[in-house]
């Protein structure tokens, strides 16, 4: 079925016109029909919309239009609900947007439609990036494509169960603790948090400022690096974004991993690990030795501060970004006789608890008077991260560690317990405290039920070409990206 | 006991950029409601500020004119409050890092020169503007993300003269600099005051007040007027004055509590993550230092000094700057400034303004709309700048009588024709040909049988009706002087 196969595979038969991209984005529609009222990845979508960018790309493809030219040519790409499209929804997984309709554009989106890809759908999420399992979204939870009974992960579940059950060729999602690295683990497909300021955000609805990062989830390796090489690159209207050269990256997947040095954080060996969790990445580590590869031990001494310091940035950020959702000028709105009656029945009907629990948070530690026990000293425990990192680095090439503690976990198991449900994003949060670049591969899977289980390597700041040649020698060496999920099959 | 008043002032400058402060919209005054507006200064889902260079540039130039440091690293803030005007409900600021600090400002006041030492010179954006119609209300985004400079007075202001003094000249030092177009009816300059009271000879300072919601600097001098003798009053009276915000009321003349300091905002300021810090470095500082003027104060003195201008003309030059820039290479070149500054000032002004006055008239009769009118201004005139100062050369050279002058001058600024055509043409050339006089004043002697007999009964002042006489035979040619040393020989003779 066109719509299992990878960007590469796909670009291939539709330059040689085997296939059509209304073809191929018809059967990622027909498989949304077949699955999605089990896996609910997608929020809304637009089919008509997506054909006839579909019908376009075969007029251009046509018209002898190369993917040298648009490396993204009719491939049908579904987008998280935190991303502007132009003329499509957007709701960041939230009652509060009611029924708005983005005017624009984001950078990334302009980008993915310069390179030719069918951008559609709406996929689901936790309610403005604001979870680990996407069931604080108010649009309804989205299942595991290997377990319905299951969470996929989040915030992004909605863009990892998409890619797992073959509902779209590629997605993109965010990350700002861990959201698309973590749901890509449970989902078993490949998700890469690029480093800060790779990739503009412009048009990204902000949760946290300076973690967001948006990335693409995709089915291997080389997909992750063909979408990361279309969406990254200094943008003018996001002055967060570096200027800082984009390799090929797809050129870097040459397998020339020897000698290359991979750390492994004495840290990150923690009591809750799951014993099968612990055993698939110790496998991969040998298999990388076996690459040859070099494993180091290493140590990033501040990991324990790594959750606390996140949930105080973190919030104290996104209660000023969330603070523009009011009612006044678009979204929802719920009538007061005054504008604070207004917010306030406004905001209290429109957001969900987890939401409004952050924004209290974070309220709280920007407060008089408290500003400097919490969120001064968070920034400094945040630099203290940073530098554990950026030492590291001086000996190794990446590090190498489970990307969740656990497989998925079942649906209502941790979202009665907020600290629970935090500590699933134990290992991929210090990453963006640090700026640093990350990517989750499946390692295998865990016995029964057969859940994905995924290996994180972390990177240098702008390091994403070193980091997928690793994971790509890796991957091609194990057969765990082949495998489907045998429930939606 | 004696109480005196201890002022500061946060005034508020919208920069005349061409575009807004985070994107790229105009940044202009009057357009039609939400017309001049974008996703990024709506505040929608997902947009980031980039800033605005000019805007930057212009607040560095500001903190240059006003004797400020500029520190090598600035950033910005978030304030964060919730108002319907607010399109993000948080406003970008510079908290605790801004573009420029510790300055000051000179100024004239009562005779001597006054000092006020500016704490700062911050950036940050401007709000929309809220309507209140009978059920509902809107806000119009077009003034939202125009940027704002706040400029912050330490409180070394001491009564509501120097506070309205203190404004002025701020106003024409932002003027100069071209940083701000300063329309006040536009809403581009307001301006906050705290004031406090505390007994003369003393340092503690007393509960500090801010008034709010002056729209003019009279209305600033007008608030202080009547808050300061109220403190005084209430700590007279043994009351207790607290920290407190007060708004005045323009209409009824008097300021109302409209908080007190228990009910104080807490802003929870943080730095900007959308933003990179400012550090501006060597070579950007270096092109800004190029846009660096002359400040008003300076070349009011410098006016008096190097063209030996009274204090009222170099005042005249300095608030005038099109005129003073006019006056100033004709002054170079003549041998007497004063006599130039002279015919520019109550001759070439004056007639400037009639023909502005007249324009309006024709032009508004047409339908045309204020801003679209169009006003002779000094780069329009008929004649060139030289020519003026001919006409000076030929007074001076008694050429020409004062009167002929001004006769010549009417007829360049309407013609453009040169001064020596128009005295040939007229003729206008003075006569100074005794001959020709003793002539004139012979005949005036024979026509006024009565002055003669007064002058000669001992009353001087006779003399004047008979020079009349004589100017009038000559059509206004005669050297009057001459005239009269003639007659006065022939009467006395």
């Amino acid at each position: 079925m066109l719509n299992q196969l990878t960007i590469s595979e796909l670009t291939s038969r539709l330059a040689r016109r085997d296939i059509s991209a209304r073809e191929l984005t018809q059967a990622c529609l027909d498989q949304i029909a077949r699955v999605d009222g089990t896996v609910h990845a997608f929020i809304s979508h637009d089919p008509a919309d997506a054909l006839a960018q579909a019908d376009a790309a075969d007029h251009e493809l046509a018209a002898g239009v190369t993917f040298a030219q648009k490396p993204l040519l009719g491939i049908p790409i579904a987008i998280k609900d935190v991303l502007a499209v132009k003329g499509h929804p957007l709701n960041c997984g939230s009652k509060i947007l009611g029924k708005f309709i983005s005017p624009y554009d984001a950078t990334v989106i302009e980008k993915m439609k310069a390179a030719g890809a069918v951008v559609f759908g709406r996929l689901n999420m936790d309610e403005f990036a604001m979870g680990s399992s996407t069931e604080t979204s108010a649009f309804g939870i989205t299942r595991n494509p290997w377990d319905p009974s299951r969470i996929p992960g989040g915030s992004s579940g909605g863009s990892a169960a998409a890619v797992a059950a073959d509902e779209a060729i590629a997605t993109l999602g965010t990350d700002t603790g861990g959201s698309i690295r973590q749901p890509a683990a449970l989902c078993g497909c490949v998700g890469l948090k690029p480093t800060y300021g790779r990739v503009s955000r412009y048009g990204l609805t902000a949760f946290a400022s300076s973690l967001d990062q948006i990335g693409p989830f995709t089915k291997n390796i080389e997909d992750a690096a063909r979408l990361l090489g279309v969406i990254s690159g200094h943008d003018p209207k996001d002055s967060t974004s570096v200027a800082e050269p984009v390799p090929d990256y797809v050129a870097a997947l040459d397998g020339q991993i020897r000698g290359l040095k991979l750390g492994l954080p004495k840290e990150y060996l923690i009591g809750g690990l799951d014993p099968e969790v612990k055993a698939a990445v110790d496998a991969a580590v040998k298999q990388y030795a076996a690459l040859g590869a070099e494993i180091v031990d290493i140590s990033l001494p501040h990991t324990d501060y790594a959750v606390a310091t996140y949930y105080i940035v973190a919030t104290a950020e996104a209660s000023a970004n969330l603070a523009r959702f009011d009612g006044i000028r678009y979204g929802q709105r719920v009538d007061g006789a005054d504008p604070i009656e207004l917010y306030t029945r406004t905001r209290g009907a429109g957001f969900g608890a987890e939401v409004k629990r952050r924004i209290i948070l974070g309220t709280y530690v920007l407060s008089s008077g408290y500003y400097d026990a919490y969120y001064l000293r968070a920034q400094k425990v945040r630099t203290l991260i940073r530098n554990d990192f950026l030492n590291a680095f001086k000996q190794v090439d990446a590090i190498i560690t489970p990307t969740a503690p656990t497989a998925a976990f079942k649906i209502g198991e941790k979202s009665g317990d907020p600290l629970q449900m935090y500590l699933s994003d134990i290992f991929t949060i210090s990453c963006n405290l640090a700026g640093i670049s990350g990517i989750s591969l499946p390692c295998g899977f865990t016995r029964s039920p057969k859940l994905p289980i995924g290996l994180q390597l972390l990177g240098q700041p702008f390091g994403e070409a070193t980091l997928l040649k690793l994971a790509h020698a890796y991957e091609q060496s194990t057969p765990w990206h082949r495998e489907k999920p045998a429930p939606i099959a | 006991m004696e109480y005196e008043a201890v002022i500061g002032l946060e005034t508020h400058v919208q920069l005349n950029t061409k575009s807004k402060m985070w994107c790229g919209c105009a940044n202009a005054y009057g357009a039609a409601p939400n017309t001049q507006v974008c996703p990024v200064c709506l505040g929608l889902p997902g947009v980031l500020p980039v800033p605005n260079e000019e805007a930057l540039r212009k607040t560095t130039l500001t903190g240059y004119l006003l004797n400020c440091e500029i520190p090598r690293f600035a950033k910005f803030d978030r304030k964060n409050y919730f108002y319907p005007d607010a399109p993000k409900n948080y406003q970008l600021t510079q908290y605790d890092k801004p573009t420029t600090a510790n300055g000051f400002v000179e100024f004239e006041f009562q005779g001597g020169l006054a000092r006020v030492r500016i704490t700062r010179a911050h950036l940050e954006e401007d709000v929309g503007k809220s309507f209140h119609f009978d059920r509902n209300s809107g806000v119009d985004f077009n003034r939202a993300g125009v940027p704002l400079m706040e400029i912050v007075s330490e409180p070394d202001i001491t009564s509501a003269d120097m506070a309205y003094e203190y404004l002025n000249a701020l106003k024409d030092i932002l003027l100069y600099g071209g940083v701000s177009d300063c329309d006040m009816e536009k809403g581009m300059v307001r301006c906050d005051v705290n004031v406090s009271v505390r007994p003369v000879g003393t340092q503690e300072l007393g509960a500090k007040i801010e008034i709010k919601n002056m729209n003019s600097f009279s209305g600033v001098r007008r608030a202080l007027e009547y808050e300061i003798p109220r403190q005084i009053a209430v700590v007279k009276a043994g009351g207790k004055l607290i920290q407190s915000t007060r708004r005045w009321d323009d209409t009824t003349g008097i300021t109302e509590e409209m908080r007190t300091k228990e009910h104080a905002h807490d802003y929870r300021y943080f730095p900007e993550p959308d933003m990179m810090p400012l550090a501006p470095t060597d070579e950007w500082l270096a092109e800004v230092r190029k846009l660096v003027v002359e400040l008003p104060l300076a070349r009011k003195q410098r006016f008096i000094r190097e063209y030996s201008l009274p204090a009222p003309d170099a005042e005249t030059f300095k608030n005038d700057v099109a005129l003073g820039n006019y006056f100033e290479p004709l002054a170079k070149q003549s041998s007497n400034p004063k006599a130039v500054a002279n015919w520019v000032i109550n001759n070439l002004r004056a007639k400037l303004t009639e023909l502005n006055e007249r324009e309006k008239t024709e032009q508004s009769e047409l339908g045309i709309e204020p801003a679209d009118l169009q006003l002779t201004t000094l780069a329009d005139l008929k004649f060139p700048p030289a020519a003026l100062l001919e006409l000076v050369g030929l007074v001076e050279a008694k050429t020409i009588s004062n009167a002929a002058a001004q006769q010549v001058f009417a007829e360049m600024f309407a013609t453009g024709k040169t001064p020596a055509a128009i005295v040939q043409e007229k003729g206008l050339a003075q006569v100074s040909d005794t001959g020709a006089i003793e002539k004139l004043c012979d005949e005036a002697i024979a026509a006024s049988p009565g002055p003669v007999a007064d002058y000669r009964a001992g009353k001087a002042a006779a003399l004047n009706a008979l020079k009349g006489y004589v100017m009038k035979l000559s059509k206004g040619k005669a050297n009057p002087a001459l005239a009269g040393e003639i007659l006065e020989r022939k009467l006395k003779g």
